[in-house]
């Protein structure tokens, strides 16, 4: 049973079983709560075997752990998941034409929708590319966007990640995972397959390639090296694509193409995967200590001999202070209303909004306008007066780096503990793929779940677990 | 296929080579020690030469016995040819060509390196032994199976076999290097009993007792291990044989003879193994030994730059 007061995906919030979950409670009734522990614990050996393991920082020991997947699924059904993928859709178009407009004319600006100084004085806008026209148009080849619900039709987008979303390896894996333990339940459930992904994934980059590329065009991974703590993604996708992953040693500028050195010299390479943050893509235009970068990528990039994907300076739209416009963008650019609803979001830089979140600072959830990865944040409810002390004297120092939000009864789906089915929160992250032709939505996406009773953080650098996402077929 | 990952293949199956020759090597010497027909410590020490350890092992410990010398080959980590540090590195390899090999080498490899983790957590006590040694053997031929049963007769599994040969060579020449006076004919001509526990421990060492017995019968003496180790062509870890794949995978690899590489190994096959057993005492065995360790080690080096491992 769920929680009080908050919406429970299985129970819903009058302990009755709700629709999608039907098929699934049969199944989980009939079985032997000790065999589904065993098949629990055996899921973990076939995760440590297969090393989908995720590296710890701020470990003295570069250790390898594991995320731990619950065999309970988060289900969705037809109707629900096709309202929100088109929400979903209509999103990523506007954030795409946004990016555009911003390296360009600036047309939200002039039209006044979008303070300039949001533009302007934002550190995650990339002066290189102004004027810029990446390969096919498209900045953000890859997105995910985290959602949240509080109740069975509301939904909201909890925040975008058009730079270099993650996790999509695990969403694979937590099917792959499913399908080996209870091939079953997929008999029995008409379970939307999401293993097409990285088939998906490849064809959508090499719709990128850029006007140069012959043939069938040369995809790459781009990854920091073995230590990145989602090493083990940028492997598993490489090889799922079928693709060399390479580090920023493997690549140089040769005649005016980043190549790669193979044992016969060097290949140019056409789609560029990178899983290397805009700052250390090249030490010759911006950050010179880096050396996961290729020196020189920008200037090939820029006179259209590379696709980079995402491309650089996508991560403005990730901003949470961009975010708070994003209704306004979606608008502006679409022409329509939003499908998908934001959540309620104070700019702390605007002094009403400041005075507000200082009154009610115990209240509300505080996050820094770069942050990610659940780190530099504030949840009220929870904080103790020592965290609340702190946050009120850096409101008060650099008001422009938070923006606070309501602390949103988020959804519960039970997890499968000792004691039987327990409610935990979780979020959302479905996958979206552009390429010129089409949008294409991975029906699901990763469920993350605070394993901690009563927890709203669902990070697997704080102790979040994972669920296999299923959307049912109508 | 890149050249990083080329390097990454290369070494990943050598370290697999040399943790299972060092599991092999540790077999021979506690053998040697409980026939108790050797001085414990002299014996132990030849082990650690054979290793390429034993200045290393001298710097870091006070005394050599059974013990500590076990104990470093088996599970130290300050020792790169310890086994924990060989399968480490294989797996540390593996993971750096996680899309090259198989999904099952891989398994294999990380099931190994998890093994390998649980039972070195402590120390191992002689009782356990010959167990353990046993079940890094078997990790280490379950990830070889893997690699003959599910990867594609491309260049990645030509730079897999180099690696192996190149380091099972070397292994077997250093044996060879490291008991050579016991196998210079003039002083050996009696076969004492010590002499025939050395030659033992020497077969042993490379998994040839029953191949050396199957081809001599009974007989047998140093001219003949030592043309079965080093110029056999059917006996899988002796010196001519493990050229001859390097050889053939380098033909794969590059089959109209442009890198230098190519050329380099058919000049020491043809320099090396045209010689009778007879031709290589003249020549010297030691020194014959020495100067194809050179050519091997600068084989290697070659490949390195053929292959743009490192740029």
């Amino acid at each position: 049973m769920g929680e009080d007061g908050i919406f429970d995906e299985m129970w819903g919030s009058d302990a009755q079983l709700r629709d999608p979950y039907r098929g699934f409670h049969t199944w989980f009734d009939q079985e032997d709560p000790a065999r589904l522990r065993a098949k629990q614990r055996e899921a973990e050996e076939l995760f440590r075997l297969t090393g989908i393991t995720f590296n710890v920082y701020g470990k003295a020991e570069a250790e390898e752990r594991l995320i731990p997947f619950d065999i309970i699924p988060r289900i969705i059904s037809g109707p629900e998941w096709s309202r929100l993928s088109r929400g979903i859709e209509q999103r990523v178009r506007a954030i795409n034409a946004f990016l555009h407009d911003i390296y360009h004319k600036q047309e939200i600006v002039k039209a006044g929708r979008l303070p300039e100084e949001m533009v302007r004085r934002n550190a995650a806008f990339l002066p290189h590319m102004i004027g810029v026209e990446p390969p096919g148009g498209v900045y953000t080849h890859i997105v995910g966007i985290d959602l949240v619900r509080t109740g069975p039709g509301e939904f909201f987008v909890l925040e975008d990640n058009a730079r270099t979303p993650s996790g999509v390896s695990y969403m694979l894996e937590n099917r792959e995972t499913m399908l080996r333990m209870f091939p079953e339940l997929f008999s029995q459930n008409r379970v939307r397959p999401v293993q097409t992904y990285p088939f998906d994934l490849r064809r959508s980059l090499a719709a990128c390639a850029p006007g140069c590329a012959e043939g069938d065009p040369v995809v790459a991974v781009l990854t920091p090296g073995i230590y990145n703590s989602a090493y083990f993604e940028h492997a598993f996708l490489a090889d799922q694509m079928g693709v060399e992953l390479v580090e920023g040693h493997d690549l140089r500028v040769v005649h005016g193409r980043v190549a790669m050195r193979t044992t016969r010299g060097y290949k140019p390479i056409d789609v560029l995967y990178r899983r290397v943050d805009d700052d250390f893509l090249d030490p010759l235009n911006f950050n010179p200590e880096s050396a996961l970068g290729v020196p020189g990528i920008m200037d090939v990039y820029r006179a259209g001999g590379i696709t980079i994907a995402n491309a650089p300076g996508t991560g403005i739209a990730d901003d949470k202070a961009i975010y708070s416009y994003m209704p306004e963008i979606v608008e502006f650019y679409t022409g329509e209303r939003p499908l998908l609803e934001n959540v309620q979001t104070w700019r702390c830089s605007e002094p009403d909004a400041l005075a507000h979140v200082l009154d009610n600072l115990a209240d509300l959830v505080v996050k820094e306008v770069h942050g990610s990865g659940g780190y530099g944040m504030l949840i009220g409810p929870t904080a103790t007066r020592k965290d609340l002390a702190a946050f009120r004297r850096k409101l008060k120092a650099r008001p422009g780096n938070y923006i606070a939000q309501p602390t949103l009864s988020l959804s519960t789906v039970p997890i499968f503990s000792r004691a039987g089915l327990a409610p935990r929160h979780v979020d959302l992250r479905p996958y979206v793929l552009v390429s010129p032709e089409r949008i294409n939505v991975t029906p699901g996406g990763l469920t993350r779940v605070a394993l901690k009773k009563g927890s709203l953080v669902v990070n697997s650098s704080q102790g979040g677990g994972t669920k296999d996402t299923w959307v049912l077929e109508d | 296929m890149l050249g990083k990952t080329a390097n990454g293949l290369f070494w990943m199956s050598r370290y697999l080579e040399r943790a299972e020759n060092t599991a092999r090597l540790i077999e021979t010497g506690q053998r040697i020690a409980l026939t108790r027909l050797g001085d414990d410590a002299r014996e132990w020490a030849s082990i650690l030469q054979t290793a390429g350890s034993y200045p290393a092992f001298m710097a870091s410990h006070d005394t050599l016995s059974k013990e500590t010398a076990i104990n470093w080959m088996l599970r130290d980590r300050d020792n790169s040819a310890s086994i924990r540090s060989a399968i480490d590195a294989a797996r540390q390899n593996a993971r750096l060509v996680r899309t090259a090999i198989t999904g099952e080498v891989w398994e294999a490899i990380n099931a190994t390196y998890m093994t390998a983790n649980e039972i070195f957590a402590r120390k191992v006590s002689e009782r356990d032994l010959p167990g353990v040694l046993q079940r890094i053997r078997q990790g280490t031929a379950l990830v070889r199976g893997m690699i003959l049963g599910t990867m594609m007769r491309n260049e990645i599994y030509d730079f897999l076999r180099i690696g192996t040969f190149l380091e099972r060579a070397d292994y077997t020449a250093r044996i060879v290097d490291v008991k050579y006076y016991v196998l210079l004919p003039s002083i050996s001509a009696v076969g004492s009993t010590l002499d025939n526990v050395h030659w033992e421990s020497i077969l042993r060492a490379v998994s040839a007792r029953g191949g050396f017995r199957m081809q001599y019968g009974a007989g047998g003496g140093p001219g003949e291990i030592v043309d079965f180790l080093v110029l056999d062509r059917r006996m899988p870890r002796s010196l001519a044989f493990c050229v001859g794949k390097i050889e053939d995978n380098l033909r794969y690899l590059d089959s109209d003879a442009r890198t230098p590489s190519r050329r380099m190994v058919s000049a020491l096959k043809a320099q090396y193994f045209s010689h009778d057993v007879a031709g290589i005492f003249d020549y010297g065995l030691h020194e014959f030994i020495q100067d194809l360790l050179d050519g091997l080690g600068g084989l290697a080096a070659q490949i390195e730059r053929d292959f743009r491992f490192y740029e």
